[in-house]
Parts: C-alpha cells; structure tokens; sequence
C-alpha cells in the first residue's frame, strides 16, 4: 500500500513487530518501484524528526512504528500535530516495557492518544489497507491538516497470511490525488514560519483551532469513507456494529480480538442471546454522541480495552465510553475488561465468559465488579 | 459461519514449520479459499520447538487466536513427540501426520492412543535425496495435504508450484526439487 500512495519521503527506524514495513519498503526503493526519497535514521526520535522536516518542506511523507519506537518519538508527535503536519504513520502495535515484550497490545497507540493525532483502530489486514489509503486525503484535508495513526495488531494481524482485496494502482494513485500543500517551507512565493516561540498572548488560540482540526476530522472520515465506499465496494463508519440493533447485551472492542469476538455473538445467538458488538474504528476524535446513540438501547455492555492505563478507574476506551454515557444514557450497566496484556491469547470462549458476565449483570440490574481482567490468574 | 479447517504445525526452529503454513496459506489462497497462516511467536531459536497454524474456509475468517481444537496436527520433527503433547485438543474426526521412518501402527502408541488418522512419511530422506539438505517442510506440507484432500491434487500441485516461482523468484534453481519433494511425500505417505 506504501507502494501504491508513493510518498515523497519516507523516514523509518526498524522495531518489532513494523519492521517489515520500512523493510519491504526500501525494497520498492531500491528496485526503483517508487520516487520516494527514503530516509534512514539512527532513532525513532529522528524518524519523526526527518519526517516533520520532510512534511514541513510540502512533501507528502509517511513511517512506520510499535511499541518502544512509538515511546521515543513521543516528544516529535506533539510537535507533528501542532505544527498541523498531515504526516501518516502506520503503528503496529506492541506492548510497552518493562518487563520487555514483542507481543501486541495497544498501550503503545493509548499513550498517544492525546498527542493531537488522529488514530484510526483496523481489524484486520484488508481494513488496514483501506484505512491507510483514506488516512492521506484525511490528513492532508483543508479542514484537518493533522497526522493520522494508522494502527493494528502485531503478530496477530501483521505477520498472519490472510485474504485480501487489493485495488489497481492507478485507481489508488488517483484516490489519494498530488499533494499540494497548503503552507510549506519551499513554497517562496508564501514564505512562513513554523515552529515558532508562542507566547500567553496567541499559544491558547492555536490549542483551540487544533482542536477545531481534530474535530472536523470525524466529518471529513466519514466523506472520504463514502468516497472510498465507491471505488472499493468497501464501506466502512466511525465505528462499525454487528449484531447491535437488537442487542441485550454489547461490547465494546477495537481491532483484531472484534474479529474473534464477532464469532462469539454468532455462537451466543444461536443460543438465543441477543449479544451484540460495537467495533472502535476512529477513537481520535472521538464520536462520542454517535456511539452512545448506538447503544443508547441495550441493558448493559462491557468495554474492553488492551490496556492498561493505571488510573485506578478502568481503562482508556472504557474511560471514554462511560464517559459519553454519562447523562445521555444513564441506566445501561457499564463495566471495563482489561484483556490481552502483552500478546495473552484471547479466543471465541474467552470472549463469551465477558458476555457471560454481562448477561448476569443484566438479569440483575446490579454491578458486582466494575473493573475486570478476562483470564487473569490471581 | 461454514466449516472451518484448522491446522496445527508443531517443528523446531529453522525447520521451515511456519514457511510451510505460510506456504499452504498462500496456495490455498490460489485455489479461492479463504485462509489463515500464522505463527506463534516465542523467543526463536534454532532447534526450540515452535508452532504455526493454518485456518481455511469457504468463508471469511474472522477469528483471530491460537488453535486449541484443530482438526489436523503435523509434526515436522519426530523428536517433538516426547517434548511437545502434540495430540492435544486434536478432533478424532481429523489425523495427524508425522514425519519419521515409522509405520502408523508404529508410531501410534506415542500418540496416546489417538484414534483418528495417523499418517507418517520419511521427509528427512525425501528431502535429502531431492535437495540435497534437510528441509522437511515442504515433503510435509504434500503429506497433510494428502491426508486433508482438501483441494484436489492437481490443482495443489499447480498452484504449489506458483508460489514457489514467487517465493523462489531470487533462486529459481531450487524450484524443481521441491516440487519433487512435494509431489513424492504426497504418493509416499502412509495414512491410517
């Protein structure tokens, strides 16, 4: 898919499990398949540095991430983001030291949640795709100009072997059009400055209109959606339900364990429980009125979340979910499943002992344990 | 959802066991499946003990964990059978397959009494004499294939050798003993 958006740079430092990214990508470079300029750096700090300069400079520029790598560009992601850079970036995710683990789960992306880029969660290999293909034109849109987070699943769904549909290449070349910045370095005839010291009398003003940014990006990802729906046959929402419209009892759940958990509500349906699923697609924005509308009629939901994010009141998504009920769908039993930690294998029986748990809830009315880890030993 | 076939690959590190699942993967694919391959990431060594797995259906495949029921199991090492319980959750509907100079009946009362098919074939002597190294995966990937019958012969064969011309596409020399390995491990496997 990198070969067919052919950036104009590329800024990459190898980590596991995104390795294979950068490395299949020099490939295409070194067999002169792309134009891309490939840059290769000695950190992860300077792979988002050099990315920012590139993008800074108007050229259409992308990497790729997990885990630890995603930990040292932390300083440089805030910066991508308030200095509005459309950069794109692929975040295979990976659990966060210590103890030191390769194995997938989603503390690496949560811990950037609040950095100003737009993170959108993928199933599986062909929604990754798709996602990466639309996340150029909702980075570079006039509305948005902020860099967007592109993340799935290491191991599990970027080392698996699955089907995938790809499209032509020109169809994708003209999906994603020329880049043709707004405001760059390079642009003479518009010369700016970027980067620059920001006192109390402007700072709070710009903090705003990014926040304006990250807010259109929901509209404009739905537009582009739409648009891609059409050169694809593939559409895809702000978060995707299965099974949801009639449900009793839902979870909430992004990227590949949704896949896991959708055979468990067909095998709970046809036992006659009305299981449902709602799947976390865009969590930065957050479409925080459209899921709560979305499960504004079940009786109780579980949210769960591959991370842990050590607040002592549940995790992220979980945070984020209850949050948005709060006052809008008071009522529906609420609880969080922390799941997966640093690559736990999670199948269709695990699943079904959370939905287990919620149809109890639900017959009762009452929460025995709001906070919950699925399978832990203790 | 349709019936799903699920495999599980048990080797040693340097073997090829997750190759071959990719390889199936890949080939199956050809022949408009829907498919899985994957393998489970320990710390990789040469020799340790590794397991990949294989899903393929009419349909899609959504699920995405381990394999605890599969409903074949290959051994790509024999030594594996006394390290690894490599029968466990195995259906009685499916068979595993072994590879080893041993009959069936031979090799049977290691499997704890598993009682669906058993299947053995020498892959070590297949691919010594075909390619000149020990590289058991591909005579074991044409033994399970034989045993599932999972997609008529031919059509694998053909569509095996497709991906190995993509596989191989740097050396394209060791394309043809391959596909002997693959074609001879299908005829010589014993299955019962």
């Amino acid at each position: 898919m990198l070969r067919q958006i052919d950036p104009d740079v590329v800024a990459a430092f190898p980590i596991t499990p995104s390795t294979e990214v950068p490395q299949y990508f020099s490939q295409f470079v070194a067999n002169g398949q792309v134009r891309t300029e490939f840059v290769a750096v000695e950190s992860e700090h300077s792979a988002m540095s050099a990315c920012i300069g590139a993008e800074a400079a108007g050229a259409r520029t992308m990497t790729a991430t997990s885990s630890q790598g995603l930990a040292l560009m932390w300083e440089m992601l805030y910066i991508a983001a308030s200095m509005r850079l459309p950069i794109v970036m692929t975040t295979v995710n990976r659990a966060l030291s210590a103890p030191i683990n390769i194995h997938n789960d989603h503390s690496d992306a949560m811990g950037a949640r609040d950095s100003g880029w737009v993170q959108i969660y993928n199933e599986n290999n062909q929604e990754a795709y798709d996602s990466l293909i639309m996340a150029i034109r909702v980075a570079e849109h006039a509305d948005v100009q902020l860099p967007v987070m592109i993340c799935y699943d290491g191991f599990i769904t970027s080392h698996s072997v699955e089907n995938i549909m790809l499209l032509e290449d020109d169809l994708v070349k003209s999906f994603v059009g020329e880049y043709k910045p707004q405001y760059s370095l390079l642009d003479k005839e518009h010369p700016v400055s970027m980067g620059m010291f920001d006192l109390p009398a402007f700072y709070f003003e710009h903090k705003r209109q990014q926040a304006e940014a990250i807010k259109n990006a929901k509209q404009v990802l739905i537009d582009v959606q739409n648009e891609f729906a059409k050169i694809s046959g593939r559409q895809y929402g702000l978060f995707e339900e299965y099974k949801l419209d009639d449900a009793d009892i839902a979870i909430v759940i992004a990227n590949s364990t949704a896949g896991t958990a959708k055979d468990t509500v067909d095998m709970l349906r046809e036992q006659g429980v009305k299981a449902g699923l709602l799947k976390i697609r865009l969590f930065r924005p957050f479409p925080a009125d459209e899921i709560v509308k979305a499960l504004s009629h079940v009786k109780a939901v579980a949210v769960m979340d591959k991370a842990e994010g050590f607040s002592a009141a549940g995790g992220p998504i979980f945070v984020d979910v209850r949050s948005a009920m709060y006052g809008k769908a008071d009522g529906i039993k609420v609880i969080n499943y922390i799941y997966g930690l640093g690559g736990r294998d999670v199948g269709v029986y695990d699943v079904k002992r959370v939905y287990d748990h919620l149809q109890t809830i639900a017959d009762s009315g009452q929460i025995d344990n709001l906070y919950n880890y699925l399978g832990i030993r203790e | 959802m349709g019936k799903m076939i699920e495999i599980r690959w048990h080797g040693r590190g340097g073997q090829g066991a997750k190759t071959a699942s990719l390889l199936l993967a890949e080939a199956l694919f050809n022949t408009g499946k829907y498919i899985q391959g994957f393998p489970e990431y320990g710390p990789e060594r040469s020799g340790a003990p590794l397991t990949a797995y294989n899903r393929i259906s009419d349909e899609p495949i959504r699920v995405h964990s381990n394999i605890y029921e599969p409903d074949y199991v290959v051994v790509v090492d024999e030594t594996l059978l006394a390290a690894v319980d490599v029968t466990a959750g195995l259906k009685e509907t499916g068979g595993i397959v072994i590879n080893t100079p041993k009959s069936p009946e031979e090799i049977r009362h290691y499997l704890k009494d598993y009682k669906g098919k058993v299947g053995t074939v020498d892959a070590k002597k297949i691919s010594e004499e075909e390619l000149g190294r020990y590289f058991p995966n591909v005579p074991m990937l044409g033994a399970i294939m034989a045993m599932t019958g999972l997609v008529e012969k031919e059509q694998f064969i053909k569509s095996m050798e497709e991906s190995f011309h993509h596989k191989f596409a740097t050396k394209p020399e060791v394309i043809d003993g391959n596909m002997r390995a693959l074609k001879r491990s299908m005829e010589e496997v014993i299955i019962s």
